[in-house]
C-alpha cells in the first residue's frame, strides 16, 4: 500500500538508494519428458485425484478436437481450440471450490466442465446459440461468468465481484483468466491496480501461450514476464509452467487460499503453447515457423502427465484405451445432441434484453413472431 | 416540506435508497470524504461508511466495470462518472457487457446498475466538461437512458432508476443542478420510467425535449401563453425505451411539434422523435417537425458555448416557422 507521500531519505553519503526490488520465482514440478523435477504435493501422489486430472485433460482434448472437426465440415461456427493448453483449464477447475465465482476468457473448457458445464453448451455457444451460456443451476458453473470474446475487458468485472463478496464477509474467491495479450490493455491494468487498493480476494491468470493470433508474447511487452505486470499494482506474480498440470493446480490453490485468508489478489502467469490456429478462422502458418509448433508437442501436458502416472503405476494401458473410447463417445454423443438442438424461436431474440420487455418494443418482438422463422442459420 | 436543488434531490434520493437497503452502495471517484465534485455525494460516507461509499481509484472504465461486476452479484452499484465527457472510456464496457450480461446468461447474471453523469453545458466548465452524451448510450440496446429536468424528477427517477433491474444511465443537467429549487419530500416513491411526463397541457403546438433544454422550453412556453398560444411541453425523461405513445397523442391534439435538444443534431435523439413522428403521426400534423439541437461541431470552450446551445430565441424561430406555415 502506498503510504501518504514522503521522499525517502538516502543513505548516507549516496546519491541513489535502493527503495524497491522483486524477484520472479517459476514453479514446476514435472520436466517436460514426465520425469519429476521435484517432490510433488500430496494430491498428485494420491492416485484417484492423480488420474481425475488426466482423465477430464484427455476428455477436454478429445471435445476439442470433435469441435474442430465439426467446424471443418460446417457444422459448426468459428471455434478457440485449446489444444495443447488443457491442463490450465484441469487445474483451475480442481483448484477453485464450488462457492468461488470462475470469470473465463475463451479457452478453457475443461474447467468449465469441471464446474459444471455440459460439453453441449460451449458447442452450442459457437454455433450461435446464446443457450449454450445458460449453464445449469444446481452447479458451480451457475454462478460462473460466460465466455469473453471482447479481450480483458471482463477482467475488472473481478474487482466488483470480489468486492461484492468482501462487503458481504464471505469467504469466496474470484480467479479471472485471460491470455497474454490481454495484459496489453488498459482495462487489464486498471483492475490489477485496483485490486490491491482494497485487497481484494482475486486470483488474475494469464494463459501465456506465446501468441495473441499473430503476435508473439514478446510484441506484447518489454518486460521480462508477465507476471511481473502485477508488481506495478502491488501484486505478488509468478509464473508456473503451464503445461504441467501438478505445478499449475499447486499454484492456484496456493494463491487462491491466500486470497480467501484475506491475505490479497495474486497474478499467475502459467507458460503455455498453442499448439493450434487461434481460432478455426485462423491460419497460423501464415506467422508461425512449424518448427516451432513441432518442438511445442515435446512439451504437450497430456504426453507429460501420462509419462508421470505410469511412473507411479498409476496408469496402464487399458486405462488409456478405455478413456480414449469413453471419452471419443462422449464428444461423439456430445456433437449429436449439439446437431439435433431445437432452434430457438425468432422472438426469442427478445427475451433478456430487459428483466421484462418494455412496451415501446412490444410491436418489434410481435412482428418478428408473426412473420415467423427466416431463413439462414 | 424542504425546498432542494436538483443536485440535493439527487443526494436524498441516493440516501433515501441506501437508508432502505443496505445492498445498495455508490461508487465513484472523489465521492467519499470530498463529497462528489459536484457534491451529489455529500454526507453519504459518514452515514454509510467507506464500504458502501467507495472512493474509487482515478480509472472511469474500472468504474463501470465495478459496477457491472457489483451488481452481477445482486449489490445495486450506483456510480457516478465526473463529467460526460469522461463516460467514453465507460463506453466499451456498458456497450458490451451492461447491456448484455442478462441476455448472454439468459438471466443467469444481471446489471441492476445505475451510472450517473452531470450532462451537458452552461456552466463555463472546462474542455470535455460539457457534452451532452444521451444519443452515444441511446442507441445502444438493453439499456435505459434517463435526464431529469427537476428537482422532484431528479429524486423520483433516481429511485426509479436505481431500483431498475436493468442498467441505467442516468444524466444530470449541469446547468439546472442549483438553478431552482422544488418542495421534495423524501416519500420514498419513484417516479416511472419508460414514460414521457406532460410537463404543461396545451393544445396549439407540442414542445418536447428532455433534460437541460427543459427550462428552455418551459420558457418558450411562458412566452407563446404571452402570446396567446397555448403549448404543450413534453418531458421526455426517458429516453431509451422511448415513449412514442405520449408525444404521438400530444401531438394528434396540437397538430404542430417542434423538438428541443442539447445533443448534437444529425442523428441525435430529436431525429428520432421526428423519424416516429414522420411515420406514426404525419397524418395528424399541419406542418412539418423541427428540431432546434445543437450544432454539428464539437462542442466550444466556455466563452463560445451559448453560441452552441440552443436558448429561447433558436426555439422560437423554429416555432415560428411553424406558425408561419400552419398559423392557429
Amino acid at each position: 500500500m502506498v503510504e501518504p507521500l514522503t521522499i525517502p531519505d538516502t543513505s548516507p553519503g549516496s546519491a541513489t538508494t535502493k527503495v524497491a526490488s522483486y524477484d520472479i520465482y517459476l514453479t514446476r514440478f514435472l520436466n517436460p519428458d514426465g520425469t519429476l523435477a521435484a517432490e510433488p504435493p500430496a494430491f498428485a501422489t494420491d492416485r484417484e485425484q492423480a488420474r481425475a486430472l488426466y482423465e477430464l485433460m484427455v476428455r477436454t482434448r478429445l471435445f476439442d478436437k470433435k469441435a474442430v472437426a465439426l467446424q471443418r465440415t460446417g457444422q459448426l461456427g468459428t471455434y478457440a481450440a485449446v489444444l495443447g493448453q488443457e491442463a490450465i483449464g484441469v487445474a483451475i477447475g480442481h483448484a477453485l471450490k464450488a462457492e468461488d465465482v470462475f470469470i473465463p476468457a475463451y479457452r478453457e473448457y475443461a474447467a468449465q466442465f469441471a464446474r459444471g458445464v455440459p460439453m453441449v453448451r460451449i458447442l452450442q455457444y459457437w454455433g450461435g446459440d446464446e443457450r449454450g451460456m445458460d449453464y445449469p443451476a444446481g452447479t458451480p458453473s451457475h454462478h460462473d461468468f460466460p465466455l469473453s470474446v471482447p479481450i480483458a475487458t471482463h477482467i475488472p468485472h473481478a474487482i466488483g465481484v470480489a468486492y461484492a463478496m468482501k462487503l458481504r464477509g464471505e469467504k469466496r474467491v474470484v480467479l479471472a483468466s485471460c491470455g497474454d495479450g490481454a495484459t496489453s490493455k488498459g482495462d487489464w491494468y486498471e483492475a490489477v491496480s485496483a485490486a490491491k487498493v482494497w485487497n481484494l480476494p482475486i486470483v488474475f491468470l494469464v494463459n501465456n501461450n506465446g501468441w495473441a493470433i499473430s503476435m508473439p508474447s514478446h510484441r506484447q511487452t518489454g518486460a521480462q514476464t508477465f507476471a511481473q505486470k502485477g508488481l506495478a499494482g502491488g501484486i505478488s506474480g509468478e509464473q508456473v509452467d503451464g503445461n504441467d498440470v501438478i505445478a499449475t493446480r499447486f499454484v492456484l490453490e496456493r494463491a487462491i487460499e491466500r486470497a480467501r485468508n484475506g491475505e490479497g489478489p495474486s497474478l499467475v502467469e502459467a507458460l503455455t503453447y498453442r499448439l493450434h490456429d487461434h481460432t478455426t478462422a485462423d491460419d497460423a502458418r501464415r506467422y508461425r515457423p512449424e518448427q516451432e509448433v513441432t518442438d511445442a508437442w515435446d512439451r504437450c501436458p497430456v504426453k507429460r502427465y501420462k509419462a508421470y502416472l505410469e511412473a507411479r503405476g498409476f496408469w496402464t494401458a487399458a486405462d488409456e484405451d478405455a478413456l480414449i473410447a469413453d471419452g471419443t463417445a462422449i464428444a461423439e454423443s456430445t456433437a449429436q445432441e449439439f446437431l439435433k438442438t431445437a432452434p430457438q424461436a425468432p422472438e426469442a431474440i427478445f427475451e433478456h434484453l430487459y428483466e421484462r420487455l418494455p412496451k415501446s418494443l412490444e410491436w418489434q418482438r410481435d412482428e418478428v413472431a408473426a412473420r415467423g422463422p427466416v431463413g439462414g442459420h | 416540506m424542504p425546498n432542494l436543488t436538483m443536485i440535493e434531490a439527487v443526494n436524498l434520493a441516493m440516501a433515501s435508497e441506501m437508508r432502505r437497503d443496505a445492498e445498495v452502495v455508490v461508487l465513484g471517484e472523489d465521492i467519499g470524504r470530498n463529497g462528489g465534485v459536484f457534491r451529489a455525494t455529500l454526507g453519504l460516507l459518514d452515514e454509510f461508511g467507506p464500504d458502501r461509499v467507495i472512493d474509487t481509484p482515478l480509472a472511469e472504465t474500472l468504474v463501470a466495470a465495478m459496477a457491472i461486476g457489483l451488481s452481477t452479484q445482486g449489490i445495486k452499484a450506483v456510480a457516478e462518472i465526473q463529467f460526460s465527457g469522461f463516460l467514453y472510456p465507460c463506453v466499451d464496457q456498458v456497450v458490451n457487457h451492461a447491456t448484455r450480461y442478462r441476455n448472454r446468461t439468459r438471466g443467469r447474471l444481471t446489471c441492476p446498475m445505475v451510472i450517473r453523469a452531470p450532462n451537458s453545458g452552461g456552466i463555463h466548465a472546462p474542455e470535455h466538461h460539457s457534452e451532452s452524451l444521451e444519443t452515444t448510450f441511446a442507441h445502444m440496446p438493453g439499456l435505459r437512458v434517463v435526464s431529469p429536468s427537476s428537482p422532484t424528477r431528479a429524486y423520483g427517477l433516481l429511485l426509479a432508476a436505481i431500483r431498475d433491474p436493468d442498467p441505467v444511465i442516468f444524466l444530470e443537467p449541469t446547468r439546472l443542478y442549483r438553478l431552482f429549487k422544488q418542495p421534495v419530500e423524501d416519500t420514498g416513491e419513484a417516479l416511472p420510467l419508460d414514460t414521457c411526463f406532460i410537463d404543461r397541457e396545451g393544445t396549439d403546438i407540442t414542445l418536447v425535449s428532455w433534460g437541460a433544454m427543459m427550462h428552455d422550453t418551459r420558457l418558450v412556453a411562458d412566452r407563446l401563453a404571452e402570446e396567446g398560444i397555448s403549448a404543450e411541453v413534453v418531458d421526455i425523461a426517458t429516453l431509451k425505451p422511448l415513449d412514442m405513445d405520449t408525444i404521438l397523442e400530444s401531438v394528434a391534439k396540437t397538430g404542430r411539434c417542434v423538438i428541443v435538444s442539447e445533443s448534437p443534431r444529425a442523428g441525435g435523439w430529436a431525429s428520432e422523435v421526428a423519424a416516429n413522428l414522420a411515420e406514426h403521426g404525419l397524418l395528424t400534423l399541419f406542418a412539418p417537425v423541427m428540431r432546434v439541437a445543437g450544432y454539428d461541431t464539437v462542442m466550444p470552450l466556455a466563452k463560445q458555448e451559448r453560441v452552441y446551445i440552443p436558448d429561447v430565441d433558436r426555439i422560437l424561430r423554429e416555432v415560428r416557422k411553424v406558425f408561419d406555415i400552419a398559423p392557429k
